[in-house]
């Protein structure tokens, strides 16, 4: 390496001008494919291959001993017309979704809010509110939330001191799924973080001013916080929402792999885990990763979409 | 955890509040904020507290820490499985998350190189497939993705773990290095390019050096997410010897009895134990990331 690059330097001048110029437009242009090669590669094998086998994986009976054999559309049929179970997945899926991810940001607004000031302990704070983003995904807190919330859990010890006796949460098939939402919400630090980034960049002489015309807290909050801090609020609605189409640790260790009592934590991610490493039907289980995506891409465009009314941009003024 | 927020409280105290809000205002948001960190905490709290509790204790319990501490349920816990301990399963966690970590590092600096320094001429293209990947739910990927290695007879062994990170499929850590290298000024590579270093020798020497802070970012979310991951390391291992920490942990689920708690949760606290410390070594780096990462897009 360093002796070609001795030579090149040595080299009279305006044979190295061309080459320069020639190293500018030429190598460059290969260099960056030459340098995306391990991307390429990857892409090709673990993305845009598999997508492309998985659909058509989704139109045939594959069960992985057997070659795959062709029937058309009838797995999108099977889990529109005669599966209760996928239903009941899609059905548990959007209740997680709809209820948790409205309620983690709420939360995390909250408490960005609350921590964006300066007293001395914040940096401590932030800290310790973003630890459960790290540690919540692990089976090891599902486990722990299985404990907590069991019959003999430590909340319904908490609830017998007040004189109410609790539930099974996680066998009662009214609030297993509740549990699994305050799991999620407990990871509010991951959002509340890049709140407090955003509420960081909106200017105190707002507020001042704000303060002088007579506005309140409430408005205050309403005129200001919330319409400059929009585009952090799409961002943070955009990554949960699909973050929480995917979760499946929590559900998978919290109904010991089932995705019960009665399917009411039957994740759709987890009925496809199940369709296709349980029953080994690897056709029906890429029809439903199909229908995931095309699902998901729906949603992420209508909130793109919808974000075009509510979402302000500063530069928007000056039009 | 506890002991940073009472001393902080503490600390706070005797400090002036805030010019506004005045003392008393000042007091009760720490009251506030400290209570509601407590709540936040207590599962963590609760979960340490209990591997340290003799069964008699375990059952109906909101106290988190034990009256009568024992050492027990550790070893109960490493030794819970019969013909494997506890420990085959962090030395098989250890080597998957260093292999990604290595992996990640690796590839997806390379290709952060390719989209914020060198010109070519589908690099815009190129760029929002690789945002399109970040993006793209993994459950798409998982079956054709099964059927693959299961032909390159790679299932049960740790390679669909590692192998893809080297490829650089985790597209994020692509994005946030990109991110970076944009900071990086250009004249660098021009001073460089003039002295005769071609491509190679820019990014393995200036650019690679000046990237620390975001490889190191990268480093620290690779491994714990790795460590963390329980999807794909349950689909890919099968025999007891070969699962790592977190499928290890799950055959907990199938022993739902009260005494299994104390073990449970000792092995729990064992697989947390290396995600703490990485959150107590570089809490300041892994909250800005999260932040900044986020906010840059």
């Amino acid at each position: 390496m360093s002796k070609s690059s001795v030579q090149l330097g040595t080299e009279p001048g305006v044979r190295s001008t061309t080459r320069r110029r020639l190293q500018k437009k030429g190598t460059s242009e290969g260099a960056g494919y030459v340098f995306l090669i391990p991307w390429f590669v990857g892409l090709a094998i673990f993305t845009i291959g598999p997508m492309i086998y998985s659909l058509y994986l989704s139109f045939t009976k594959y069960d992985l001993l057997q070659s795959p054999t062709w029937i058309g559309l009838q797995n999108y049929r099977e889990m529109f017309t005669s599966d209760p179970r996928y239903l009941h997945s899609v059905a548990v899926t959007i209740k997680y979704v709809f209820l948790s991810v409205p309620t983690m940001l709420a939360l995390a607004l909250g408490i960005a809010m609350l921590l964006n000031r300066k007293r001395r302990g914040v940096g401590v704070y932030r800290s310790l509110f973003y630890l459960p983003s790290l540690l919540g995904s692990s089976v090891a807190v599902a486990l722990v939330w299985r404990s907590m919330f069991g019959q003999n859990g430590s909340l319904n010890a908490a609830l017998s001191v007040v004189g109410i006796h609790g539930a099974d949460w996680i066998n009662s098939p009214t609030w297993a799924l509740g549990t699994i939402i305050v799991l999620g919400c407990w990871q509010f630090g991951a959002p509340m973080v890049i709140f407090l980034a955003g509420l960081k960049q909106i200017p105190v002489e707002l507020y001042e001013a704000a303060g002088v015309d007579g506005a309140g807290r409430w408005r205050k909050f309403l005129h200001i916080t919330l319409p400059l801090l929009s585009p952090v609020i799409f961002f943070n609605v955009l990554l949960q929402t699909i973050g929480s189409f995917q979760a499946f640790t929590p559900a998978y260790i919290i109904s010991g792999g089932q995705g019960g009592p009665a399917d009411s934590t039957l994740f759709y991610t987890l009925y496809l885990y199940q369709k296709g490493f349980n029953d080994f039907q690897f056709g029906y289980a890429s029809a439903m990763a199909w229908v995931m995506l095309a699902t998901v891409g729906v949603i992420t465009a209508a909130i793109f979409r919808f974000s075009r009314s509510w979402v302000f941009y500063g530069d928007e003024g000056e039009r | 955890m506890s002991g940073m927020v009472t001393t902080d409280v503490k600390a706070e105290g005797i400090a002036p509040g805030n010019a506004k809000g005045g003392k008393t205002n000042g007091l009760l948001w720490h009251v506030f904020v400290a209570i509601a960190a407590l709540v936040i905490i207590y599962p963590v709290l609760w979960m340490v507290g209990t591997s340290f509790k003799p069964a008699a204790e375990v059952v109906s319990s909101v106290r988190p820490w034990p009256l009568h501490p024992t050492l027990g349920n550790y070893p109960a816990g490493w030794n819970g499985n019969p013909g494997v301990t506890f420990g085959q399963f962090f030395l098989n966690s250890i080597v998957v998350s260093t292999g990604a970590v290595i992996g990640n590092l690796l590839a997806c600096s390379l290709a952060a190189y390719a989209f914020s320094r060198l010109n070519f001429r589908l690099r815009r293209l190129f760029f929002a497939v690789m945002i399109g990947t970040i993006l793209l739910p993994y459950h798409v990927l998982i079956i054709p993705q099964y059927v693959i290695f299961k032909q390159f007879g790679w299932v049960n062994t740790f390679l669909p773990l590692i192998v893809p990170k080297f490829l650089a499929t985790d597209a994020f850590f692509i994005f946030l290095m990109v991110q970076f290298m944009r900071g990086i000024p250009r004249q660098l590579d021009e001073a460089a390019r003039l002295d005769g270093c071609g491509p190679y020798r820019i990014y393995r020497y200036i650019v690679l050096p000046l990237t620390r802070p975001a490889l190191i970012t990268s480093a620290i979310f690779t491994f714990i997410w790795t460590w963390n991951d329980f999807f794909t390391q349950l689909i890919y291992l099968n025999d007891t010897s070969k699962f790592t920490v977190p499928v290890g942990l799950s055959l907990f689920v199938d022993q739902s009895g009260a005494t299994s708690y104390g073990p449970m949760m000792a092995m729990s606290v064992l697989a947390l134990l290396p995600v703490f410390l990485f959150f107590l070594a570089f809490q300041r780096l892994l909250v800005e990331g999260a932040a900044s990462s986020g906010l840059k897009g």
